[in-house]
């Protein structure tokens, strides 16, 4: 394949995940709402509620707080480009995105770290009690998921020898019979709990809480309305969505184009679509069976996955 | 509309409205098939559900969070007491009506009003 031709593949391959996780976010968390409701022996909202709602929220009045800062501002937007790029170079569709030696896990981690941060300071800069708790909160388990999402990170990298996400993907293609490692058994694990924490699902935060005093993430985003708010909500469902298509392809790789030809990338999208809606409806029913920890107990739940990562680590090392 | 968010304020209410309002979003009458929901903030909502009449302590805090509603919003009085101060005309703490105190869109009668007449009144703001 001549480059220019190859460079044109992997920009496209790039738009169609990036379309994919743009306009999927929003209708996985219709799809897992519906399952909720379903299960709890309601109708629930349709499925592409969250669509409806952002696009009304797109067309409504500004609002920003006397005091806040330029970070207000931008926090909202900086989170949806950091996912946007964080879509567009990992290999969800294909193993051959946009700018593939930069799709490293730890630029990945710390990408979306950007987006939370600024998140996290916009909560504080808005001025109100409950943003700066929510925030705190927030930065709480953010730097209590951290070491073990670097561990498991750690213990994945050890089947391709590098931190390169769509190296792992390829090498466990190549070789199937490491799909089962005990090491990344432990290593999923951990990266799952890790991706429920990050993304502020039951049992760490509640997504669907009125009460202040309960809320981690919807503390800190009580100030935005209007487009902006449109934007958080964009964000934070592309961002669940990005991590899950992430963790799925870490699973089971299989379907994943390894070129950009048409086809490969046309059962590509479908492969990811069908693996995340798997893992999306079986989040969902998990939660209704469970509650919210108490939040004091979330650095245990969070310990268990650093655990899980180092014994992953172990295992591996130990096999070798 | 189609969706429509919405932030409850209780005014000074007995507390029959809201225990319909609760079942209207329960599993039996679930408003949320509809587009609606309860939001935590003003600032993500489209309309205001008030219920009760405005007593002197909320009059304030229910202009503030109706003007912290960002535009186009709706103010939506449930009950006979957000309606016309009900069983509580005259009462020594009460101010007047949900009207008097922030311009009223749609009033929903009825001590309480039974949760189809709130959903009724729902889905006539939300065209579903
Ligand atoms: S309308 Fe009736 S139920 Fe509602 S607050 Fe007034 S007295 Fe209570």
């Amino acid at each position: 394949m001549s480059t220019i031709s190859h460079v044109i593949g992997t920009g496209i391959s790039s738009a169609v995940q990036v379309a994919v996780v743009a306009v999927g976010g929003p209708v996985l968390v219709g799809v897992m709402r519906k399952v909720r409701c379903r299960l709890e022996g309601r109708v629930g909202p349709p499925v592409l509620q969250p669509l409806v709602d952002i696009r009304k929220l797109f067309r409504k009045q500004r609002f920003r707080p006397d005091q806040a800062t330029w970070i207000f501002t931008l926090a909202p937007v900086m989170l949806v480009a950091t996912v946007v790029v964080a879509a567009a170079i990992t290999p969800l569709v294909t193993t051959h995105p946009a700018l593939r030696a930069s799709s490293d896990l730890f630029v990945l981690v710390y990408l979306l770290l950007v987006g939370s941060t600024l998140l996290a300071l916009a909560g504080l800069d808005a001025g109100t009690a409950f943003g700066g708790m929510g925030s705190s909160r927030a930065v709480t388990i953010g730097a209590l998921a951290e070491p073990a999402l670097l561990v498991t990170i750690l213990a994945l990298s050890t089947t391709a020898h590098s931190s390169n996400l769509p190296a792992i993907v390829s090498a466990i293609l190549a070789h199937p019979e490491s799909v089962a490692t005990p090491q990344r058994l432990f290593a999923l694990g951990a990266l799952l709990i890790v991706i429920v924490a990050e993304s502020g699902r039951l049992p760490v935060d509640n997504p669907a809480t009125h009460l202040e005093l309960t809320m981690v993430h919807e503390a800190m985003i009580l100030e935005y309305a209007g487009p902006d708010l449109a934007l958080v909500t964009v964000g934070e469902a592309m961002r669940l969505t990005l991590l899950l298509g992430i963790f799925v392809n870490l699973v089971a790789p299989w379907g994943v184009a390894t070129s950009t030809s048409v086809s490969g990338v046309v059962v590509g999208l479908a492969s990811v679509v069908a693996k995340v809606a798997v893992v999306g409806v079986f989040l969902a029913v998990f939660e209704v069976f469970i509650a919210k920890v108490r939040l004091f107990r979330v650095p245990e739940l969070l310990a268990g996955a650093f655990v899980l990562a180092l014994l992953g680590v172990v295992s591996g090392l130990v096999a070798k | 509309m189609g969706s429509l968010q919405l932030r409850h304020v209780d005014a000074g209410s007995c507390n029959g409205c809201e225990i319909e309002i609760a079942s209207v979003f329960g599993p039996v009458y679930d408003a949320e098939r509809f587009g609606t929901r309860l939001v935590a903030s003003p600032r993500h909502a489209d309309g205001v559900l008030v219920t009760g009449p405005v007593t002197r302590n909320m009059a304030v805090p229910l202009k503030k969070t109706v003007e912290a509603t960002p535009q186009p919003r709706v103010v939506i009085a449930v009950g006979d007491c957000a309606h016309d101060c009900g069983v509580f005309r005259g009462g020594y703490g009460v101010v007047g009506s949900v009207n008097d105190v922030v311009p009223v869109d749609v009033s929903i009668p009825g001590c309480p009003p039974h949760p189809t007449a709130i959903i009724e009144a729902l889905r006539g703001i939300t065209r579903r």
